[in-house]
């Protein structure tokens, strides 16, 4: 029962430590009432809800107008287009913020982007810095999730490196709809493939932490704009 | 800068960071006379529970989440030696390089190795329960590297030589004017000074602090982090973070290295569901976080080219023997308990004198210590048993049961795991621990908001453990199997044996004050 390896030494001795504190913890000879026999996890009652898409009178709510609405209210700022409309939206956002370079990954569709703006490329021998000079980025996305105001990027290649959505002070994420966005969190696992690396984004970076006032910007983009691309009924280039 | 927080001795050598308090009620005095530190923690507190409560309200199956949540949590400790053999498995598998620590110093170690091999003597950290929790900025330090805080409330407490206070806010107890002090003297010494003309307006404030570490952010090599979640079945870590300096400590340095509790592993992908809903409305009160950053060891081109994985036991082990404490395991560190605590509001995050504060410090750190110092003997009595923690907290948590449980191992003894090994521990009777026990109940139960109206809490004949709570405050005992029926309050109880005349503690720091019944 003593343990002798107490603290432990190189690496592996501990893990063989560990391990062992753990199953005698929980092993027959653990303490208390229950603990005889080794120790059964009862099952994970799952029959919480798939999602949650609340119920108007018209029927249920429209998960793309429901991820509109919640990437506002945490300060993204949220454009609707037709494919066709795209291209100009793009370049009417950029050039309103005075953006003249844009990090662009290698799959995002070469039609997106204006003609007069300078594309620099997702490159992993870029520095930190070299990226810290770029105006924007452009980016796709691996799905939204509307109950959350989330939207996923998965290293995708019209999505680029981490980084690139990082450092460049004003993001233009794209998000295609209704295809890409689901309701909730747990519609949305299954669709995501774990080994990729994910940046789940919901609004722009922001803090508390003084006195609890909400700021907007402190390390990522402080800028934050979801451009959602489908049929929008309207013909509208967007608002 | 305001003065030394707590009445705690100053650190030689200038800072006014206040050192761990001896006990808990002389910390709690201490801090219930800091007028501003009280006023900071009553706004802040107050604010997050009431935003907290409206997040929730927004799901309907609340209750089936938080099931879940405690039912996964539990799996992962029942079968906790195989879910970390399968989630080092997979992280290796995915390119990282998995270390075991068995207690602070073996993690300090390692970690402070695998800095060194980097040539660096520059790291940047993420916020991190963990790496606070073994003093691995101190233990970096001493081997002759600077850990950079960038949590914007981590860099006020780095910036200001003092200690959190709260899991979420570690500047909770600092107002935007003390902040704004602690910029303008102290931010030029560790780099980039605050801009001319600062003042304490929140924005100028986080800009203040964006142009001081993005230079830091954009030439480190090494990042250290803690995490949220470590997914056994795909070998993934989770972090989640609200102002993009975690993307930066995870993205990126060539190498990083992560701490993480044992306990922090789920079983499957598929359970981050479940969490991902429950920490973000628990914790910030938002329907998601503005970023979680997933990664699986190494990716080719995309982040750090090396990845360390030190898993952290420290006392966790020990926790795990106790079928009643172990609970205190499933904590996803949320901090919604210290937001609705009253003894919280009152003491201050400080007088927990750990990095876990509030109601799941007072249940935790007895248990990761052992309650052989009279600090740590007196926090499971740093309580009224309300059981607001208990309502609130997403895992479910029985912190009051936990408490009770604590508290009759302080007084009668009894057999304890200590670093994996069966020990007796003696009761504290007689014993300084007692001294210690008996002040922080009676501070505890001497504030009429801590103890709620009408509420009676019972303990059985002289015994220091009340078994369950009475009265019209007493719902949510109801589906509790604690045993039964006080003969009379706690309170009474305590008037009574306390014995007659009424001496106010013998501690040399305690105050005496008009007694209440
Ligand atoms: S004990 Fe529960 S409420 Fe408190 S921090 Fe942990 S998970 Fe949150």
């Amino acid at each position: 029962m003593t343990d002798h390896a107490r603290g432990g030494g190189g690496g592996h001795d501990s893990r063989e430590v560990i391990l062992g504190r753990i199953r005698r913890a929980l092993g027959p000879s653990g303490p208390g009432p229950g603990g005889s026999g080794a120790p059964v996890a009862p099952p994970i009652p799952r029959d919480y809800a798939v999602s949650h898409l609340p119920d108007t009178s018209e029927g249920t709510t429209d998960p793309v107008e429901l991820l509109a609405e919640n990437l506002a209210d945490y300060r993204a700022l949220v454009h609707r287009v037709d494919p066709a409309g795209l291209p100009a939206l793009i370049a009417r956002l950029l050039a309103a913020r005075g953006a003249r370079s844009v990090v662009t990954p290698p799959g995002l569709p070469d039609g997106w982007l204006p003609e007069d703006i300078t594309r620099v490329p997702d490159d992993p021998a870029a520095t930190a810095a070299e990226l810290d000079a770029v105006d924007a980025v452009v980016t796709g996305c691996a799905l939204a999730i509307a109950e959350t105001g989330t939207i996923v990027l998965d290293g995708s290649p019209d999505q680029g490196r981490r980084r690139i959505t990082l450092i460049p002070d004003h993001h233009l994420c794209v998000v295609r709809v209704p295809e890409q966005v689901v309701a909730s969190v747990p519609e949305a696992m299954p669709r995501l493939v774990p080994h990729r690396p994910q940046t789940w984004i919901s609004g722009p970076s922001a803090t508390s932490d003084i006195e609890l006032d909400r700021v907007e910007g402190v390390h990522g983009p402080r800028v934050l704009e979801v451009l959602l691309v489908g049929p929008t009924g309207t013909g509208a280039a967007g608002y | 800068m305001s003065g030394t927080f707590l009445g705690m001795p100053g650190r030689p050598g200038g800072g006014s960071r206040p050192t761990a308090p001896r006990d808990f009620p002389t910390a709690a005095e201490a801090a219930g006379r800091d007028a501003t530190l009280r006023g900071n923690l009553r706004h802040a507190t107050h604010t997050i529970r009431d935003k907290r409560a409206r997040a929730v309200a927004e799901l309907s199956d609340w209750p089936e989440l938080r099931a879940a949540g405690a039912a996964i949590k539990d799996d992962v400790l029942l079968r906790l030696d195989s879910h970390l053999e399968r989630l080092e498995a997979a992280v290796t598998a995915a390119g990282g390089t998995v270390h075991w620590a068995s207690d602070a110093a073996e993690a300090n170690r390692i970690v402070t190795e695998l800095v060194h091999a980097t040539g660096e003597t520059e790291v940047i950290k993420v916020k991190s329960m963990a790496t606070q929790e073994i003093g691995l900025n101190e233990a970096l330090a001493e081997a002759g590297i600077t850990a950079y805080e960038t949590d914007l409330a981590e860099l006020i407490v780095q910036l200001g030589d003092d200690l959190p206070s709260h899991i979420l806010v570690p500047a909770i107890h600092r107002n935007r004017s003390e902040i704004r002090d602690i910029f303008r003297e102290r931010m030029g010494e560790w780099g980039r000074a605050a801009p001319e003309g600062l003042t304490d307006r929140p924005a100028e404030l986080a800009e203040a602090a964006r142009l001081h570490l993005r230079e830091k952010f954009l030439r480190a090599r090494v990042g250290i982090s803690g995490a949220n979640f470590m997914v056994a079945e795909t070998g993934t870590l989770v972090v989640v973070e609200s102002e993009g300096n975690g993307r930066m400590c995870l993205t990126l340095p060539e190498t990083l290295i992560s701490v993480v509790g044992i306990e922090k592993v789920v079983p499957t992908w598929r359970d981050l569901e479940v969490f991902l809903q429950l920490l973000p409305r628990s914790s910030t009160a938002e329907r998601m976080n503005p970023y979680t950053t997933m990664w699986t060891g190494t990716t080719d081109g995309d982040g750090p080219r090396e990845f360390h994985l030190v898993l952290l036991d420290n006392g966790r082990t020990d926790v795990l023997a106790d079928t009643v404490g172990r609970q205190a395991l499933r904590c996803i560190r949320c901090s919604a308990c210290l937001n609705v605590c009253p003894v919280y509001e009152r003491a201050g995050g400080h007088a927990y004198g750990s990095a876990y504060p509030g109601p799941i410090g007072a249940i935790l750190t007895p248990q990761l210590r052992g309650v052989g110092s009279e600090l740590d003997a007196s926090l499971p009595y740093a309580s009224s048993l309300c059981g607001a923690c208990y309502e609130v907290c997403p895992v479910a948590i029985d912190i009051p049961r936990v408490l009770v449980h604590l508290r009759e191992r302080v007084v009668e003894g009894g057999e304890v795991t200590v670093r994996g090994s069966r020990v007796r521990l003696k009761p504290a009777r007689g014993h300084a621990a007692e001294r210690a026990v008996m002040r922080a109940a009676r501070w505890a139960l001497e504030r009429p908001g801590v103890v709620r109206a009408g509420q009676r809490v019972a303990g059985r004949t002289r015994r220091l453990h009340p078994r369950r709570l009475p009265g019209p405050g007493a719902a949510w005992t109801a589906s509790r199997d604690l045993p039964t029926v006080p003969a009379e309050s706690f309170r009474q109880w305590w008037h009574r044996t306390r014995g007659p005349g009424g001496g106010s503690g013998a501690g040399d720091g305690d105050t005496s004050r008009k007694e209440r019944s």
